[in-house]
């Protein structure tokens, strides 16, 4: 066991690092750029191979042959880069390449500034690029998860062949914690599809090349059958308070550290508060909200976005229970009394912000 | 009796595909026999691209990564940052390498990365029905060039192996032609130089083919032979523009 104090984004790519990433492609963006400077200067000296590329296209796509080789790789961006992946990711998503990257959200749309928020939730979530996919998405809301959810997810793309995104903004990227490394020891997979030159066995073709309709449909299907496993075995999220609530907060990342105090208030008092904080975005941790839909009075769902996650909660309370929605946008971070005031207004309940 | 010719074992079983009096498949039996002769079967990967180009991951009988317009120099970069000990090689077409992928082609030439990229310049988009390419020649009539392409307005054929001969990170390049028989013993031994630059670990090697598209020119095979040699041989730089120092 090891506990360092580090910035978020180290604790990325010291997570991947354990996780035995092997390889790094990336090109610099703030507010993401301890992640490549760590790898340009830890990685070879663990054995594996840094290149930083000539853009984030050449990079998603240097990711996508080294995956296809059977390695464990990882780049990392913000919103902008990560716009320019989406073709990629769709190219990887089709051949079921696993490899790891990281969204270290932005403010945007455009070219934005350096300010924390989660804006790219739809891209993340539903698709980004084109055709019809998922990204398996995790959400870290400390610094130690940045390196928990960056190992873990090393694991689940190899596990699912898919693409795993952590998704996470400036502030997780850039505060510092402590963060505790135990001897975890990374899981092996084989690859029996990877090119890795066809000796003594028929050659592999990583493609999604195909002008046949009817096969075509074969792939689609599968891969939809494939997308349907994970969302009923991949639904994870926090459940702070929420055995007796009838009030729950419904925020990820930075947003839920926030939420959470405001839960903390409320109990303070009187209130009978709770606070979901999903933890996969893809799939949607739905599952958690069906037994809450049936005696909560109201959800407040906090984000830094002008409402995206916030679809997903309608669809998963799936209409029985009202909806409340605090938000603030463009590298503001929202408030604590400000979350606190919109609870009393939404809900109508009194005596709290006394 | 003695054996003359054989099919070479560096092409799959597959029947080509390809219009007739293209020359994509003389290309990919020279690469096909170069692999087996080197012994390489058995430890190269190849990259498509996309169009007609892209089929090749069909033929030649190797592991091959299936790429996206452009980008497969930087598959092929990851693939061989991953596996030094393979053989990489990309397969694109000219509006895939020298238009969309431009930046991937000269960055990886750029770094020197330790792969073998094959161009077949054909002067149009093939596959998606005859439009311009950077590599169009001035006065060629095309899809998107109906008048025939205008340099004030498209500016000029782009002969990427002359760009890129001038990178340090590129240790062999040529452009090579398979015309004649005599020419396609030239475009193989280009092919071979390519092969051992990389295993060689010299740098960024590139053979560019010039080709054919009967097709798209509405010409007889016969005659895109003769306007590929009346027309492209004096555009573009044939022959060994960069060997190993």
């Amino acid at each position: 066991m090891e506990t360092m104090f580090m910035k978020g984004n180290e604790a990325v790519a010291e997570g991947a690092l354990q996780a035995g990433c092997r390889l790094y492609f990336g090109y610099p963006i703030t507010p993401s750029t301890e992640i490549i400077e760590y790898m340009a200067k830890h990685l070879p000296a663990r054995g594996g191979t840094f290149v930083q590329s000539e853009s984030e296209v050449a990079a998603i796509y240097m990711v996508f042959g080294a995956a296809g080789s059977g390695e464990r790789v990882m780049t990392a961006s913000s919103g902008l880069g990560i716009s320019l992946m989406q073709e990629g990711l769709s190219y990887m998503a089709a051949n079921e390449l696993p490899a790891v990257l990281v969204n270290i959200m932005r403010t945007g749309p455009g070219l934005g500034g350096l300010g924390p928020m989660q804006g790219d939730y739809f891209q993340a979530t539903k698709g980004g690029g084109h055709g019809d996919y998922s990204l398996l998405v995790l959400a870290p809301a400390s610094v130690q998860e940045m390196a928990d959810l960056t190992m873990t997810a090393f694991d689940l793309a190899d596990e699912y062949r898919n693409p795993v995104l952590i998704l996470a903004d400036a502030a997780l990227g850039q505060m510092m914690e402590p963060v505790t490394f135990g001897a975890r020891e990374p899981k092996r997979y084989d690859k029996p599809w990877a090119t890795t030159g066809a000796k003594g066995r028929k050659r592999n073709l990583v493609t999604s090349y195909n002008l046949q309709n009817e096969v075509g449909e074969q792939k689609s299907i599968y891969l939809e059958e494939k997308y349907r496993f994970i969302q009923e075995r991949l639904q994870w999220a926090e459940t702070y308070q929420t055995e007796d609530a009838e009030y729950v907060l419904v925020a990820y990342g930075t947003s839920a550290r926030i939420a959470k105090g405001v839960v903390n208030a409320l109990r303070e008092n009187g209130v009978k508060a709770g606070l979901v904080r999903p933890i996969t975005l893809w799939p949607f941790p739905s599952k958690v909200f069906t037994p809450l839909n049936e005696r909560v009075k109201g959800y407040l769902v906090v984000e830094m976005s002008a409402g995206q996650m916030i679809e997903d909660v309608r669809l998963s309370t799936e209409g029985k229970v009202p909806v409340a929605f605090y938000r603030r946008q463009g590298g503001i971070v929202p408030q604590h009394d400000e979350i606190l005031e919109e609870f009393a207004h939404a809900f109508s309940v009194g005596g709290i912000l006394a | 009796m003695k054996t003359l010719f054989e099919r070479t074992q560096g092409l799959t079983d597959i029947p080509f595909h390809y219009c007739p009096g293209c020359t994509h498949g003389i290309i990919h039996r020279i690469i096909g026999e170069v692999l087996e002769e080197l012994h390489l079967l058995e430890n190269t990967v190849g990259v498509t691209g996309v169009g007609c180009a892209g089929f090749a991951e069909q033929y030649i009988n190797v592991d091959f990564q299936g790429s996206a317009h452009g980008r497969a120099p930087a598959v092929a970069t990851g693939i061989k940052r991953a596996h030094p000990e393979l053989v990489v090689f990309t397969y694109q077409g000219d509006g895939d390498m020298v238009s969309i992928g431009l930046a991937e082609a000269v960055h990886a030439a750029a770094r020197g990365e330790k792969i073998t990229a094959f161009l077949v310049n054909n002067a149009n988009y093939g596959m998606t029905g005859g439009q311009m390419a950077p590599t169009t020649l001035i006065g060629q009539k095309t899809a998107t060039s109906p008048y025939g392409r205008q340099s004030e307005q498209s500016g000029f054929p782009l002969d990427l192996p002359v760009l890129i001969s001038n990178l340090p990170g590129a240790a062999y390049v040529a452009t090579v032609t398979v015309d004649t028989p005599q020419n396609v013993f030239k475009a193989k031994r280009a092919v071979r130089q390519a092969f051992k630059t990389q295993m060689d670990g010299l740098g960024f090697s590139l053979v560019q083919f010039l080709s054919t598209c009967p097709t798209n020119w509405g010409l007889t095979p016969v005659e895109s032979i003769q306007w590929m040699q009346d027309n492209m041989f004096p555009v573009f730089r044939i022959g060994e523009l960069k060997q190993p120092q």
